[in-house]
Formats: structure tokens, sequence, C-alpha cells
């Protein structure tokens, strides 16, 4: 396993980057052989975490800072989401398909980005912040060589 | 960035969403869709997702909160024109189990009327 490529990115908490988010880490990832659906599921992953980050970690102001990481390896796609907001009281909780009472939401965040990549780690403190780490694995066909 | 389309055609508000349906598109599709609702009168809507190229639980909440609002106001919602990709993420929310999905605009517009 090793670094193929690393973008990091840092941008305001503003709804209109969340496609950038999106946009650069399909473009790192679609280096080596995701498949499309893949990229969906990596893409549909990424806009969950910004999104969080925005609208939960942030309240929606617009001045936070995100920081995306995007690194690719020989065997997988390593993605990490940090925000400097209020962060998660309850992780469990929020973890739960539903979670949250505002009727216009999902609460489908976290649940698609379980779906969507194989490991999904979330580090959070109330008042510092929350980082979340997805990992999307190249099947074993696809892998690069070195 | 999306953008939205929206006819009335009978009691029935037909909206159309172009591009990425994401948090960015969320807060106006949602103001627009109530306005206009008030402004017509409209007890039902379609939700024509055929141009739709990315929907994440942002977009998937707005056609929800109006499911939420039409459904309590004795009115139907109804989805056509999905693609597949688009048609997985419904799904994998449970959407699918809660509005009617239809492989075309007409078909739908029969089933509301």
């Amino acid at each position: 396993m090793s670094l193929r490529n690393k973008v990091k990115l840092e941008f305001l908490s503003r709804p209109e980057n969340v496609a950038l988010a999106r946009v650069t880490v399909a473009t790192v990832a679609a280096e080596v052989d995701f498949n499309l659906s893949d990229l969906e599921e990596i893409k549909v992953a990424v806009s969950e975490a910004v999104s969080n980050a925005i609208i939960h970690g942030y309240e929606e102001r617009t001045n936070g800072i995100i920081t995306l990481t995007a690194k690719l390896y020989t065997d997988h796609l390593e993605i990490i989401v940090e925000d400097a907001g209020k962060g998660i009281e309850d992780l469990h909780q929020a973890l739960q398909p539903g979670s949250g009472s505002d009727p216009e939401r999902m609460g489908l965040g976290f649940v698609f980005m379980k779906s969507f990549m194989d490991e999904v780690d979330i580090w959070t403190e109330v008042g510092r912040g929350t980082r979340v780490k997805l990992v999307k694995s190249l099947k074993i066909q696809n892998c690069v060589k070195n | 960035m999306g953008s939205l389309e929206i006819k009335k055609q009978g009691d029935i508000l037909i909206v159309s969403i172009y591009g990425e349906f994401d948090l960015s598109a969320a807060d106006y599709c949602r103001r627009d869709i109530d306005q206009k609702m008030r402004e017509h009168g409209a007890k039902h809507i379609l939700f024509d997702l055929d141009g739709v190229t990315f929907i994440d639980s942002s977009g998937l909440g707005v056609i929800l909160g109006r499911y939420r609002k039409v459904t309590e106001q004795g009115g139907k919602v109804a989805i056509s024109n999905v693609a597949p990709k688009i048609l997985r993420i419904l799904e994998l929310a449970g959407l699918s189990r809660l509005i009617s999905i239809y492989q075309d605009t007409s078909s739908a517009l029969r089933q509301l009327a």
C-alpha cells in the first residue's frame, strides 16, 4: 500500500462548496479504476459528510472552515472531512437513521456514508469539532500496480 | 448547482429539477415550491427527476418535506423519470416505499388526477 496522490482543500462552510468537495474527491478517485457506481457512492458519501459539517457542525454559519483531505493509495481511497464546529453531543443517537427533529431533513447522512463506504470512522468532541474518515477499497482486480 | 422549473396542470404542481440536487439547491427549491403551491392552490405535486444528475439526503429532504405537507392536506405526491443511479438512492432512503415512482410523467399525471 503506497500513496499515489494526495489533495488537501480548505474551504468555507458554504452550501455551494459541497459540490466542490464532491468534484475534487471524484477527480482524485477517477485516477484509478473505481467503476461509475463506486464513484457515485463516493460522491454521495462526501456530500453527506460536508453537508453535516455545514448543517450540524457550523449550524449553517457560512464562515466556518472545513478541511477535506483525499489520499489515494494503490488499494484504497481515504477521505477525511474535518470541521471545528460544535461537535456531536450524542454520537450514538446521531448515527441512527432518521435522527434529528427537522422534518425537512432525512437524518440519513451517516446511513449513506456507512452504506456506500467500506469504512467510516468518526471523531467528535463538543466545542472542538468533528472529523469523519471515509475509506473506499479498490476491488482486487482493479488495484493499481506500483 | 441545480435549477428548477415549476408548472401547473389542473390541481397538480409539476416540479422539474435539473442538475445536482444537494444542499446548495435545497433551500431555494423548498422555498419556490412552497410559494408556488400557495399561489396556485395546487393539491398534488409531481416531481419530475429526469434532469437530476445527483441527489443526496438534502435533496431527498426537500421531497420528503413536501410529501409530509401535501399529504397532511389530503393531497398526493408522485415522482417520475428517475435515472437508475438516482433510484438507488431513493430506495436506500426508503422514499420509494412512501412515494409512488412512475416511468414517465404522463403515467404519473394520470394517477394523480
